[in-house]
């Protein structure tokens, strides 16, 4: 919050922008956090007798520049400084699509993960590239395993737990259960999984989605 | 300061302290005049920013009433309240307002001296804080 406030300390129209995709579900950055953050500014800036105009609105996602055009053209000259409160791949798209605008992260984007239950997310993915989930059964060791292994348990678990900390689970230790009860033990045997690590920054490109003529095949 | 009267909202929940504050009321108990009632349906209706807009918006205190431990019409909405108030009080402290002014209290419907004597405490314990930051140029 304190890094925040600094951020827009010497802005006076601040537009509190949320995104409606992954950080509305993660109740980091959706309708009601963006208010949350916004009265909290607010407040802030009223106690230090430099009062703020906050606008609210949110993208539907911030990371599709349709999503974000309209919204910044529709309020455009009503704000000085865009606070972004979606993740880091939003801030990036407002910053992309208006230059001369200053786009600021209000989140620290952590992980993808999933919601275990609500208000308790873990680390499942890292987006890297090569996915092995098909031979771990479904448990991935890039991000569960505190050392990302790929071929097998370190030795320093015990008791099931790793040796990083006790409240978690050795990866490699539920992927062995995982296939015995998938009846895939025979994976393990397979030779060593050498992971292609991708190289930064990552780009895909979709011919069949791109706009443009056809290229004649003869 | 001492002609300080603060300002406090009461979320209060229709099944228990709300129906205590009449029965309060019908009882001739006396509580202090600063309280402005706000009824909910059920405590879990209040989220942080309904608490965060009453400080905004001129109140110096804030608190939730709702039913006892285990009794939430809603079967957890007091709880999901409770936590809520934590939470709110965490975000205060970020931006340096006490978080005693705002605060979470347990009642029946048969309590109308519970919800005096509450009223009483809160009542004392903002006058003892002051006027929020917000609130300086009000007095």
């Amino acid at each position: 919050m304190e890094e925040i406030l600094t951020m827009v300390e010497e802005f006076d129209r601040i537009l509190v922008l949320g995104c409606g995709g992954c950080t509305t579900v993660c109740c980091a950055g959706g309708a009601r956090e963006v208010e949350t953050l916004a009265t909290l500014i607010r407040m802030d800036r009223k106690q230090k007798g430099k009062p703020v105009e906050t606008l609210e609105a949110v993208t539907e996602l911030q990371c599709e520049p349709e999503s974000v055009k309209p919204i910044l053209e529709k309020l455009a000259n009503q704000y000085d400084v865009v606070l972004s409160m979606a993740c880091g791949a939003g801030v990036q798209t407002v910053a992309q699509l208006f230059p001369n605008h200053n786009a600021l992260p209000a989140l620290n984007t952590l992980f993808t993960g999933r919601a275990e239950e609500h208000g308790v997310w873990t680390e499942n993915c890292l987006a890297c590239g090569d996915c092995v989930l098909w031979r771990t059964g479904g448990i991935c060791p890039v991000t569960r395993c505190a050392k990302s292994l790929m071929n097998g348990a370190c030795g320093g678990a015990s008791e099931g737990k790793c040796e990083v900390s006790k409240d978690r689970p050795c990866a490699w230790q539920e992927i062995y259960h995982a296939l015995k009860r998938l009846d895939k033990l025979h994976y393990l045997k397979q030779e060593p999984q050498v992971k292609d690590w991708p190289v930064h920054p990552g780009k895909v490109v979709r011919e069949d989605l791109r706009e443009g003529e056809a290229t004649r095949v003869d | 300061m001492s002609s300080f009267e603060p300002l406090i909202a009461v979320f209060s929940c229709h099944y228990c302290s709300y129906a205590a504050a009449d029965l309060a009321g019908s009882s001739r108990i006396q509580y202090p005049p600063n309280i402005r009632i706000i009824k909910v349906p059920c405590t879990g209706r209040v989220s942080a920013n309904h608490i965060l807009k009453a400080l905004e918006r001129g109140a110096d205190g804030v608190y939730v009433a709702g039913c006892l431990e285990g009794t939430c019409h809603f079967i957890s909405g007091n709880y999901k309240a409770q936590k809520r108030v934590q939470y709110v009080k965490a975000l205060l402290s970020e931006i340096n307002i006490e978080p005693e002014r705002v605060e979470m209290h347990f009642m029946s419907a048969a309590q109308g001296s519970k919800f005096a004597a509450v009223a009483a405490e809160m009542t004392d314990v903002i006058k003892e804080l002051g006027p929020s930051p917000l609130n300086h140029s009000r007095y």
